[in-house]
């Protein structure tokens, strides 16, 4: 990871907690959140931004998610990678309205499985994009939305 | 009765989709949802936030509530939410959690009994109540032990006794009783199950797991706001805060519920 | 304010399991209030998970993470005691940094 940014991060927690903090919101980021790739609204748009126009199917990517989720603001989503040397996991809801919603990079140690609960807006296809030794491979799964419950 | 069955079973039917599933059975595709949220809780945020609020002085007497007596003694926290509600000599009254949390309020650390009220029930999205995060650490202090209301004093039964009837009474507009839509397993309305009350291991559930965090509200919610909500849904009056009413479904429900583990928080949809 | 997180980091052999749970409002921008008026876009950007101050995770998260985040991640090579330190940044400049220790399982 960026060395520059990692002293930014480093010392962004005891700026900001003085409440006015030295660097403007968005600053520290600019080179590390990836907006056009968050900003697409295609699949298609949002891999390439991720700099993976190719994906290879893989069947060591295991998606655990619920079939149903009985609420589309809290659905819980684990992506678990085989793939050796894996270097970043991302996971792109693709009937959201911008569908990449993480992408999560892993060194020194942490393992290529991460946790995280989305939004998902209707019954979507949910794909997990794996970068390991540079390559970009992928494994989908759909997630069906409800609302549940009446009243 | 059975008109009313019927039109529940019909708007029930008209409201999910093709595939239909038992509650609890192995096929259950909402199970694994459910499971991966209530591994992680955020509930036990709260947990945190009220055991901070519980010893903090506050108020305009700056008192903490080390004092308060959930009817263990003073500052007995430990197997005290197992016991309620129950009767409190000292204000003469058959008092659940919630109410007995809002005279320590008042009484040690001098807030208004109106303003406690008032911001009891958070909404949906915010940070919480203080109440909620109180009520939530108060019960989590009584986690692994059983449920054990007992109804000795005369004041405990009768409230259990005006609660099993509330339970069963037909009432306002939509003619219904708590009993017609949770007296019956395996029912459910679009995809919510009812949990049936009379059913001894379903109500212990219940019991067990209020305070729950609620997805949907994203905060943490208690069993005054759940019934409050089941008399909204109903289409009843409004349930009133730590009501006579309140208290007396709470005493039956948690008398029914005797044996449950307390386990919070729980997580509901 | 930010509000404090809740970390939990049990050693399974060598891996340490991370659970994080944090408090956010996860504002996609796009919500409107009771008044009918937009609520800003208000969301964790950004995370950072180090393991004895080596990053382990570096996320980058949109305004489709769910309100009040869940983060669960696996760190190789740990042991009880380990430092495991997160760090969240949102779109406003607003940080939370909070630590635990790796606990050896019950």
């Amino acid at each position: 990871m960026n060395q520059l940014r990692r002293t930014l991060l480093k010392f962004s927690g005891a700026a900001l907690a003085v409440g006015t903090g030295l660097l403007k919101a968005g600053e520290v980021f600019a080179a590390a959140w990836n907006k056009p790739a968050f900003e697409s609204k295609a699949v298609a748009d949002a891999l390439k931004n991720l700099g993976a126009p190719n994906l290879i199917e893989s069947k060591d990517i295991i998606i655990t998610a619920p079939d149903i989720a009985e609420n589309g603001a809290v659905v819980p989503i684990a992506v678990t990678s085989k793939i050796p040397n894996t270097q970043s996991i991302s996971i792109i809801a693709e009937k959201n309205p911008f569908p990449l919603t993480s992408t999560h990079d892993v060194a020194n140690g942490g393992e290529g499985y991460v946790s995280i609960r989305l939004k998902i807006g209707e019954t979507s296809n949910v794909r997990a994009v794996v970068k390991a030794d540079g390559k970009f491979y992928t494994a989908v799964k759909e997630v069906k939305i409800t609302i549940g419950g009446c009243g | 009765m059975s008109g009313i069955r019927s039109s529940i079973a019909v708007i029930a039917l008209a409201c999910v989709s093709a595939v239909a599933f038992a509650q609890g059975s192995s096929a259950d595709p909402l199970a694994v949802g459910r499971q991966m949220l209530a591994e992680d809780n955020p509930g036990e945020l709260w947990v945190d936030k009220g055991k901070n609020l519980f010893y903090e002085m506050r108020g305009p007497k700056k008192a903490s509530l080390e004092q308060c007596d959930f009817g263990l003694g003073p500052g007995k926290l430990e197997g005290a939410t197992t016991r309620l509600p129950r009767y409190f000599p000292d204000t003469d009254k058959v008092q659940d959690l919630e109410s007995r949390l809002l005279t320590c309020m008042v009484q040690l650390q001098g807030f208004k009994r109106e303003d406690i009220v008032r911001r009891a029930i958070s909404p949906a999205g915010s940070s919480g109540s203080d109440v909620e995060a109180l009520a939530i650490y108060i019960t989590s202090r009584s986690n692994g032990m059983k449920m054990n209301v007992s109804l000795s004093h005369q004041k405990e039964y009768d409230m259990y006794k005006a609660g099993e009837y509330l339970f069963y009474r037909r009432s306002g507009q939509t003619d219904f009783a708590c009993v017609q839509c949770h007296g019956e397993s395996n029912k459910r309305i679009r995809l919510q199950d009812l949990v049936n009350m009379t059913d001894k291991k379903q109500i212990q559930e219940v019991v067990s797991t209020w305070p729950a965090y609620r997805g949907a509200h994203y905060v943490v919610r208690t069993m005054q706001w759940r019934l409050y909500d089941c008399f909204w849904q109903m289409r009843l009056p409004e349930l009133n805060y730590v009501s006579d009413a309140s208290i007396a479904l709470t005493t039956y429900l948690h008398y029914q519920g005797n044996g449950a583990v307390i386990q919070v928080p729980g997580f509901k949809r | 304010m930010a509000e404090p997180m809740k970390i939990r980091a049990t050693l399974q052999v060598d891996t340490a399991d991370v659970r994080i749970l944090m408090q956010h409002p996860m504002e996609t921008g796009q919500r409107k209030d009771a008044k009918g008026e937009i609520v800003p876009m208000h969301f964790i950007q950004n995370v950072v998970i180090t393991h004895n101050g080596k990053t382990v995770l570096d996320a980058q998260w949109s305004q489709a993470i769910s309100r009040n985040p869940f983060l669960g991640l696996r760190v190789k090579g740990a042991r009880a005691g380990d430092r495991i330190s997160v760090t969240w940044t949102d779109n406003k400049g607003d940080t939370r940094t909070d630590e635990v220790a790796v606990a050896a399982p019950s």
